[in-house]
């Protein structure tokens, strides 16, 4: 070894590449099979006195933590539970920031799942918001959830505070 | 329960990158400082019990394995605990625990994260198939639940700003910080770059490099060290799942019957005057309101009030100080956070927190949450043994 | 540590490849099983709850926070985690327990390591400077672990192979969750093929996803559900120095001291149960612990015949923890171990009440 030994190494690097092999699950796998075919599809354990829908279902009933055995078919509109606005960029994504990811419960489940929102003033997006479903062209369906591009506001009235994640398939105006 | 006691606290010098030593050389100083600090050496302890946030932050699968020789393991016990960003606080916990069992009298715990090692958002995101990659991370997570507190509470819009300022001032006087910032303003801060609205940029955590350590010892050599003893009077964890429906995101039950089951074991039925200080772990300015809420020192929508009042402030005066030492908006090695929070509240309770003490502190609260907001660990500390 | 009690112990199937079930789905069915039981429900109607997992078994950071779902726990609970084998989630809940703070507690721990390609991922548990991007996976250093004891003339390869044997038949005669059983012969495993030299395929265990769970509790709290159930009288777990050149890899010194500590000697061990992912350190773990014929050792086949990476060393007290509810046996040892070579091990004592 010389005498000058150097600069002091501060790092290396040494990249980990892994190769896993993902798979979805069960309960998962029932959902996507819907997804794939243009469908929102939750699920709920008909023999658990709280009958709560989750979606996309993870399979079990969190609350009671037994599985979720049933298919319960939701539709395309779903209620802003919260939402944010995002300045930061999504890499490999069209959707410039800043732009709102949310929180939303579809019409007949009791959870809300992250999607964005877009075809809307930021400024205006607000809890209790109606918004619908924008699906890909079906010729790109694929077993994911961007097979929706994302959820735009619908011309509908506020759902109130107490009511959102309590919507049922019916739609909010169906049941005023 | 046989009684325990803090003896020793270690922490390092926090930074966006610590270049100048490995993982292994980070815990080893958080700990060397520790036992310095009880006047211990390696051969005084008896096991150690250490803790992380996930492992995919450094890329160092279980790291224990990896640390055993940099911590004087090689024939002891050794423990991992993982609860999300709780972890600082439940591995206090669980290294308390082992004492107060009274199957061991000295213990050292020790947490780290050396975010520089690895890129943390993609740890805490890392595209998985079937799901939309929304780039969103820990801030995007919880800016919804943020937006929901504020529609609840009608907090007024600077409540944010005035935590981030608060904390950073704070801060500036506890030299171990990753942000320094002295002369910090409400401006500055809201000019700072939105990033999840309602969440600005100076208004969340860094992501930094740090390691924090405790000494823990039974009653019997609690007095050994050239410390005054910190006693543990309560500790609790509690656990929800992610999503259940009908979950309070804002205010958790997990979060309310954790600082019930502590506050039970310490004897406090009023915190905010029974308690001389807390260090909660705050990595989002709106969190301040929401957990003042949660840990039952303000009426539900009030939280903002304390904030905006100054009541948590250290250089207004409060009553009830909140993050002293500058809190996790001013250092955030994730894995040890919660441990900072914890020992924190035990430096203020033996009264050498230097610029940042509390005058006369004798009882604090140590809190740790993660996931999404459904772990939490908390501590109470005195210096009263009962 | 106070005695605590076993009362309750179920385990999955191992399988190569669970693809079909995500963690939640692996989880649920265990532990429905282990509370059912005893009676319970789920994880409200214990004092405790803790588990053992590693996220990079399935490439997933927080693999542990959906193991949440699987627990019923809304209301919630007291709960916790550690990123080892379950066994030491038990261990965290025996003390938890031993401190007054719960009277009982769920074990559970689940691995799904088929995502991955096992023994590289865990070349990534080693030293992040020096030794992991060389890539050693954990298959070449029990190999050069063997050597040694070939080298030193401690063990043959007979031995080894008649460890494979004993383990196929024994989770043929006795355990309906094997991945690997069978009848075959010394000289017929001889006749195989070196894979990662000296080892041959078959000295090293099976790649298994699966799960397992118990239910554990003081003893009078035991009493009061009315079912049998097994006393661990003694626990302890000891760390070795990482730098495996600085190892004695012959013998397992923490081992050693773990089983003094927990007082394995203080009588006869009539099964022992030892979480050895290569058939060598079955050799040298009986060695360490002090066993002789007398013992019966892996009746379950062990985890040559099954490996549920993070929850294979929970199982194997469990299984014996079986034998004394079942009444086969008084006292038995079982041990986890975690790390390249053995680095470190935990022993337990279990006894009859």
């Amino acid at each position: 070894m010389s005498e000058d030994a150097g600069e002091h190494i501060t790092a290396i690097e040494t990249p980990v590449y892994l190769k896993y092999n993902f798979t979805a699950g069960q309960a998962t796998t029932r959902f996507l099979q819907q997804v794939r075919q243009g469908k929102l599809v939750g699920q709920r354990r008909p023999e658990c006195d709280c009958g709560n829908v989750y979606v996309p279902a993870r399979g079990s009933c969190a609350a009671c933590g037994l599985p979720t055995t049933e298919e319960v078919e939701l539709g395309d509109k779903a209620t802003v539970q919260s939402f944010t606005i995002v300045w930061i960029p999504i890499p490999n994504n069209p959707i410039q920031p800043p732009y709102i990811v949310a929180n939303l419960v579809p019409d007949g489940a009791n959870i809300s799942f992250i999607h964005l929102m877009s075809e809307c003033d930021n400024d205006s997006v607000h809890i209790g918001q109606r918004v619908e479903a924008v699906w890909k062209p079906e010729e790109e369906w694929d077993y994911a959830m961007d097979n929706i591009r994302y959820f735009r506001p619908l011309d509908e009235p506020d759902v109130p505070i107490e009511m959102i994640g309590k919507v049922p398939l019916a739609g909010w105006e169906g049941e005023a | 329960m046989q009684y325990a006691a803090v003896t020793g606290i270690g922490q390092t010098q926090y930074k966006a990158r610590r270049g100048d030593v490995s993982i292994a050389g980070l815990v080893h100083e958080a700990a060397r400082n520790a036992l310095d600090d009880a006047g211990l050496d390696w051969n005084d302890i008896e096991a150690v019990i250490i803790g992380k946030a996930p492992d995919m932050f450094e890329g160092v699968i279980m790291p224990e394995i990896y640390l055993a020789d940099a911590l004087g393991c090689d024939g002891k016990p050794m423990l991992r605990v993982h609860t999300a960003g709780s972890v600082g606080g439940s591995t206090a916990l669980v290294a308390a625990s082992h004492v107060q069992s009274g199957a061991f009298r000295r213990v050292l715990t020790v947490t780290f994260e050396k975010q520089s090692e690895s890129n943390a958002m993609w740890a805490l995101s890392n595209p998985q198939p079937f799901s939309p990659h929304l780039n969103a991370g820990a801030g995007g997570y919880f800016a919804p639940i943020m937006r929901e507190y504020i529609r609840r509470s009608g907090a007024p819009r600077d409540t944010g700003i005035k935590v981030a300022v608060k904390d950073r001032l704070h801060g500036a006087r506890n030299p171990l910080n990753h942000l320094q910032m002295p002369d910090i303003s409400m401006q500055e801060v809201e000019d700072s770059p939105m990033l999840w609205d309602p969440i600005r940029f100076l208004e969340s955590c860094p992501s930094s490099d740090g390691a924090c350590a405790m000494v823990i010892a039974d009653e019997g050599l609690a007095n050994d060290g050239p410390r005054p003893p910190v006693w543990i009077r309560g500790g609790a964890m509690r656990s929800e799942p992610t999503m259940y429906a009908g979950r309070d995101e804002v205010n958790p039950q997990a979060g309310r019957d954790c600082v019930a089951d502590v506050y039970a074991q310490a004897g406090i039925d009023n915190p905010r005057k029974q308690l001389d200080c807390a260090e909660v772990y705050v990595p989002f300015s709106w969190y301040e309101p929401m957990w003042l809420e949660n840990l039952g020192f303000a009426e539900e929508g009030e939280g903002w009030r304390l904030t905006m009042e100054g009541a948590t402030s250290l250089d207004e005066g409060g009553d009830i100080p909140w993050n002293c030492s500058g809190g996790v908006l001013c250092s955030n090695p994730i894995g040890a956070s919660g441990m900072i929070r914890f020992a924190e509240a035990a430096r203020q309770v033996r009264g050498d927190a230097g610029e940042h003490q509390v005058d006369g502190a004798r009882t604090a609260l140590g809190h740790a949450y993660g996931g999404g907001a459904q772990f939490y660990a908390m501590w109470v500390v005195s210096t009263d043994k009962s | 540590m106070k005695d605590i009690a076993v009362v309750s112990f179920a385990q999955s199937d191992c399988r190569r490849d669970a693809g079909a079930c995500n963690e939640v789905e692996l989880i649920m069915p265990v532990i429905e099983q282990a509370l059912q039981e005893v009676g319970l429900r789920n994880s409200q109607d214990v004092d405790f709850t803790c588990s053992g997992s590693c996220d990079y078994q399935q490439g997933a950071a927080f693999a542990f926070v959906m193991g949440v779902d699987a627990l019923g726990a809304v209301p919630p609970i007291k709960e916790s985690h550690v990123e080892m084998d379950a066994a030491w989630a038990l261990y965290e809940s025996m003390l938890k327990i031993t401190m007054g703070q719960a009277e009982s507690a769920l074990i559970y721990g689940f691995g799904k390591s088929s995502p991955g390609e096992l023994p590289t991922v865990l070349s990534q548990q080693l030293d992040p400077y020096y030794l992991a991007p060389l890539w050693v996976d954990s298959v070449s250093l029990a190999a050069l672990q063997a050597r040694v004891l070939l080298d030193r003339g401690i063990i043959s390869e007979q031995d080894m192979a008649a460890v494979v044997s004993r383990s196929r038949a024994n989770a043929k005669a006795n355990n309906p969750h094997a991945q690997l059983a069978g009848d075959v012969s010394v000289e017929e495993l001889l006749a195989e093929a070196e894979w990662v030299a000296p080892l041959r395929k078959h000295d090293c265990c099976p790649i298994s996803d699966g799960a397992s769970a118990m239910v554990i509790a003081t003893v009078e709290r035991a009493r009061s559900w009315g079912r049998p159930f097994a006393v661990i009288k003694g626990i302890d777990h000891r760390m070795e120095s990482h730098n495996i050149g600085a190892r004695d890899l012959a013998r397992s010194a923490s081992t050693e001291l773990a089983a003094e500590k927990a007082g394995v000697a203080n009588g006869a061990v009539e099964v022992a149960e030892l979480y050895a992912p290569f058939s060598h350190q079955e050799i040298i773990l009986s060695r360490a612990l002090g066993l002789d014929d007398s013992t019966e050792i892996n009746p379950s086949g062990g985890v040559l015949a099954g490996n549920l990476m993070m929850a294979s060393g929970l199982s194997r007290i469990g299984e014996v923890a079986r034998h004394i509810m079942n009444g086969d046996i008084r006292r038995g040892v079982a041990h986890a171990t975690s790390g390249p070579c053995l680095q470190h091990n935990l022993v337990a004592v279990l006894e009859a009440a």
